[in-house]
């Protein structure tokens, strides 16, 4: 099992190997792939959220000059098969449909055809010239209508997943978990706590828009360049939607500005491909900022209740969730990871979860950093909030009162191995922001997060050099700077410095396997496969060393990146460094070269508290971010300054989604800012510096320790901030966001009562 | 549609270029003159990935024309690091961890050049305006920020 330890390499803050060509414009983007011949692809939208297509027709738009193909729904094979893996989830028919719709568009900017020119700027033209015939059809626009009993259908083929014999519905899928006896529990409670909350929906915002380049050869072998979570996702899926094999596709992933969830998806790679089959010329797609807001990842907008009671003296006696999210126009919302984690930081004896997945005529939900946790974990969160005041505990205490330790059993199944969520509490409590009295007519709220974090498929090849330097092949794509975070381990393992080690991403035919970067897995799974790369060059440098000696393998440590003999073998020799094996390795035996390819498991669950201090205007309802702290337990911090990263970037997130962020719509299913003026995200003027804390419960299954830390940090800043504008205004504001006008309307309504 | 025929300077080299009447300039810069280092993040003014200046000012470049650059000088972040020795502000976000995915970190790294060229003693709350206008959706400014006040510290001590 890991234990907290002294590392050398491990916990250092040395400047990531890509960053020099990051600061510099350097490094290569999704839009930064130009090629000989090249033309451009463009997308042409639905402008209604929900109709039947009676026709395409590109015909005006062939006869201009520059105009090189028109493709639409007819031109994909229909049928196509599986399930996609990865994060998001779903099937490939789904995907495809999604990605170019056939007989109905289901939301406002569903692609329902494309077009490839000279010039991005002739592509855009020519889509005006593009003849589609539409019959309207009444858009449903919300969960709680989309789920009564003859509402309109997004898709009249759809039914509830074991539930089909009930005829169609806009529930895609309904999960259940339950223990004990949560009526009687609530009989024996004290005070009981209910409520109805609702998160708006929200997008990733990566500040990068998708983007890719295709080129198919005379052969029928696609190259696709694009910026993506996980390129061999990015050929799975686009082999699917298009009916090809995966060997028939080559994936080269660019550097990715940002994904957070939205990149482990596809929109564009099989028009581009298919454009490029039918032009004969490499084809560049890239989305308007438009776009990305129309078309591509949102999470889900959700409708949860909590009910939870208590004893006087903090213990809870049974709490129920219902949870309800949207999917946009195909299953897949995460209201399955939502109802796993709602009340995973807790040990409780009597609960009931139900998640309900729900078809609305919007885009097509996507993961989003956690995907599911912040809206559940939301309204628990505020719950408990309510339920502190309620029997006058401190929030703190009444969560350490009902905390999940090391042997309980989650919520969601499992028993919990070490977890760090206690001393995460603990940390918080003492932690002087907390412990300094918040400011005259300020609120101060505080919050738990938690995400699973996974492991899944990954490889890795580590090769010696024959200067002693290492290089590391893996195939996650580095978004937060994981190539770091992989030398790091590399050096650690093989007791190297760490400028002798660069680790590249490779294309998925360079390297081995990896599902995306996402669920948190990366430093966990792909970090595990370094090091077992670099303990198979260990071996492998004893024998070299072993055979230079004359003895035997077993007869060899290798210790402070070189090989001795083990205590007791008495010869006289001269230890073998790294270099010096490496130097040596062509008359030894030949190259050195390390290799591993695992499907990880054992991933630990990470677990925050975070707290903040806040003001509210009376006569505006602005809610100013005075002071955030962010705890959580990483395991153990790699890079440590990467990790704070994860928890200032998460924090700074789910801040956006508390105070701002939001998708509006009008009445007719067409959002009504799409664009970074009207949906804010949150910009440096708006926030404080935001104190980290990292706890250190190392996860027994990676040999240092590693939990995964990226995703957890945007739960917890919702009810946080719900909490402490709650605190400041001495009564609940239930939904999100808190934004100017809503508080000042609850403001006002308030005053009335 | 004819080109028009621009006469500029980039990063202090005398570039000419054809730029079509409708091109912004960060179109230009990118697609004709292949300097894809400036990034676009939405293309109507609101994140800053564009950012670059014109004869000192900071401006988005997705917001002018290219035949709009005719006669001055465009500095743009190919042109921060002075030959193969990296700018303070360059070093400094690379010591600070201020990027994450380094989209906007061109962007951010215009922006921080032309604020300390103005102001070398900026506190936090003029960096923090300043830097209003360009989105970082990674790292949420924390570490940007520190790097911008230890690049000025730096400066303020070489001057
Ligand atoms: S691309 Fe110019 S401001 Fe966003
Ligand atoms: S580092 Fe990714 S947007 Fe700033």
């Amino acid at each position: 099992m890991a234990e907290a330890r002294d590392y050398r390499a491990i916990g250092t803050r040395p400047v990531r190997p890509d960053g020099v060509d990051k600061v510099t414009g350097r490094a290569n983007f999704g839009a930064d792939m130009n090629l000989p011949n090249m033309i451009h692809g463009k997308v042409l939208r639905s402008p209604h959220a929900h109709a039947r297509i009676k026709r395409v027709d590109g015909s005006r738009a062939l006869e201009m000059p520059g105009v090189y193909a028109v493709i639409s729904g007819a031109d994909f094979p229909s049928g196509a098969e599986g399930e996609i893996s990865g994060e998001g989830g779903g099937t490939v028919s789904d995907l495809a449909m999604n990605i170019m719709a056939r007989d109905k568009a289901l939301y406002h900017g569903h692609a329902v055809a494309a077009v490839a020119a000279k010039t991005a700027f002739l592509a855009e033209t020519a889509l005006e010239l593009i003849d589609v015939e539409y019959e309207v059809l009444p858009p449903v626009l919300d969960v709680d209508v989309a789920m009564e009993p003859g509402a309109t259908l997004v898709n009249e083929n759809q039914r509830t997943r074991g539930n089909e014999s009930a005829g169609p519905s806009n529930i895609a899928a309904v999960t259940k978990f339950e223990r004990g006896d949560p009526e009687a529990g609530f009989a024996a409670a004290d005070v009981v706590v209910e409520r109805d909350y609702r998160v708006p929906t929200a997008h990733q915002g990566y500040i990068e828009p998708h983007a890719c380049t295709a080129s198919l050869d005379e052969q029928g072998r696609a190259t696709v360049w694009c910026c993506t979570q996980g390129h061999f996702d990015v050929r799975s899926m686009t082999a699917g939607v298009l009916g090809k094999s995966v060997g028939e596709i080559k994936v080269i992933p660019s550097e990715i500005g940002g994904g957070f969830g939205g990149k482990t998806v596809i929109y564009l790679e099989p028009l581009a491909v298919k454009l490029s089959e039918l032009t004969g010329r490499p084809v560049k797609m890239v989305m308007s900022r438009e776009e990305v807001f129309r078309a591509t990842g949102p999470t889900s907008a959700s409708h949860c209740k909590i009910k939870v009671g208590a004893k006087r003296d903090g213990t809870i006696t049974a709490a129920t969730a219902w949870l309800a999210y949207e999917a946009g126009a195909y299953p897949g919302a995460p209201v399955g990871p939502g109802c796993m984690s709602v009340f995973a930081p807790y040990d409780l004896e009597n609960f009931r979860i139900e998640g309900f997945d729900v078809l609305v005529n919007k885009p097509k939900a996507a993961a989003y950093r956690a995907p599911g946790a912040p809206q559940s974990m939301h309204a628990m969160e505020s719950a408990m909030d309510e339920l502190a005041r309620g029997i006058g505990m401190d929030p703190i205490d009444l969560r350490l009162e009902n905390c999940a330790d090391e042997g309980t059993q989650a919520p969601y199944g499992p028993v919990y191995p070490p977890i760090g969520i206690r001393k995460c509490l603990e940390a918080a409590k003492v932690h002087t922001n907390y412990t300094t009295p918040k400011a005259e007519g300020t609120g101060r709220g505080i919050a738990a997060g938690f995400w699973f974090n996974i492991g899944m498929q990954s490889s890795a090849e580590v090769r010696l050099s024959e200067d002693g330097t290492v290089t590391v092949m893996e195939g996650s794509p580095d978004i937060g700077g994981s190539r770091a975070s992989m030398c790091l381990m590399a050096a650690e393992t093989l007791g190297v410095p760490y400028d002798v080690v660069r680790a590249h991403v490779g294309d998925t035919e360079s390297t081995g396997f990896c599902n995306v970067t996402g669920g948190s897995r990366t430093t966990f799974a792909t970090g595990l496969a370094v090091v077992q790369a670099c303990e198979d060059i260990i071996a492998e440098c004893k024998q070299r060393a072993a055979a230079t000696w004359d003895v035997d393998a077993d007869q060899v440590d290798w210790t402070e990146g070189e090989a001795i003999p083990k205590p007791g073998v008495n010869i006289d020799v001269q230890p073998l460094s790294l270099a010096d094996i490496a130097g040596s390795m062509g008359r030894t035996g030949g190259p050195i070269l390390g290799r591993a390819s695992l499907n990880a498991q054992g991933a630990g669950a990470g677990f925050s508290v975070n707290f903040a201090d806040v003001n509210v205007d009376q006569e505006t309802g602005k809610v100013d971010i005075l002071s955030f702290t962010a705890i959580q337990d990483a395991g153990t911090a790699i890079h440590p300054s990467y990790v704070e990263g994860q928890m200032q970037g998460g924090a700074v997130q789910g801040l956006g989604w508390a105070l701002n962020e939001e998708y509006i719509y009008d009445d007719n299913g067409v959002m009504e800012n799409a664009g970074f003026l009207d949906y804010r995200v949150p910009v440096a003027s708006d926030m404080p510096m935001i104190d980290t804390q990292i706890i250190e419960v190392p996860n027994p299954s990676h040999p240092y320790g590693v939990r995964g830390v990226g995703e957890t940090p945007i739960v917890a800043p919702l009810a946080v901030t719900s909490n402490a504008v709650s605190d400041a205004l001495g009564f609940r504001i239930s939904d999100l966001p808190l934004s100017p006008p809503r508080v000042l309307a609850a403001i006002d309504a308030h005053e009335e009562d | 549609m004819s080109k028009v025929h621009v006469v500029t300077s980039v990063n202090g080299e005398p570039r000419e270029m054809l730029c079509e009447p409708q091109q912004s300039l960060l179109e230009v810069l990118r697609d004709e003159l292949g300097m894809t280092g400036t990034k676009e993040g939405c293309a109507t003014g609101d994140c800053g990935a564009c950012s670059v200046m014109i004869d000192g000012r900071l401006v988005c470049s997705c917001l002018m024309l290219g035949v709009e650059a005719e006669g001055v000088d465009i500095t743009t972040i190919e042109g921060i690091a002075e030959g193969s020795t990296l700018h303070p502000v360059q070093r400094k976000f690379l010591e600070h961890a201020a990027l994450q995915c380094g989209i906007c970190t061109p962007g951010f790294i215009v922006a921080t050049k032309a604020l300390l060229d103005r102001n070398p003693d900026p506190d936090e709350r003029t960096i923090r305006y300043w830097l209003a206008g360009n989105l970082c959706r990674c790292t949420g400014y924390d570490k940007i920020v520190r790097a911008v006040q230890d690049a000025a510290a730096e400066l303020a001590h070489e001057a």
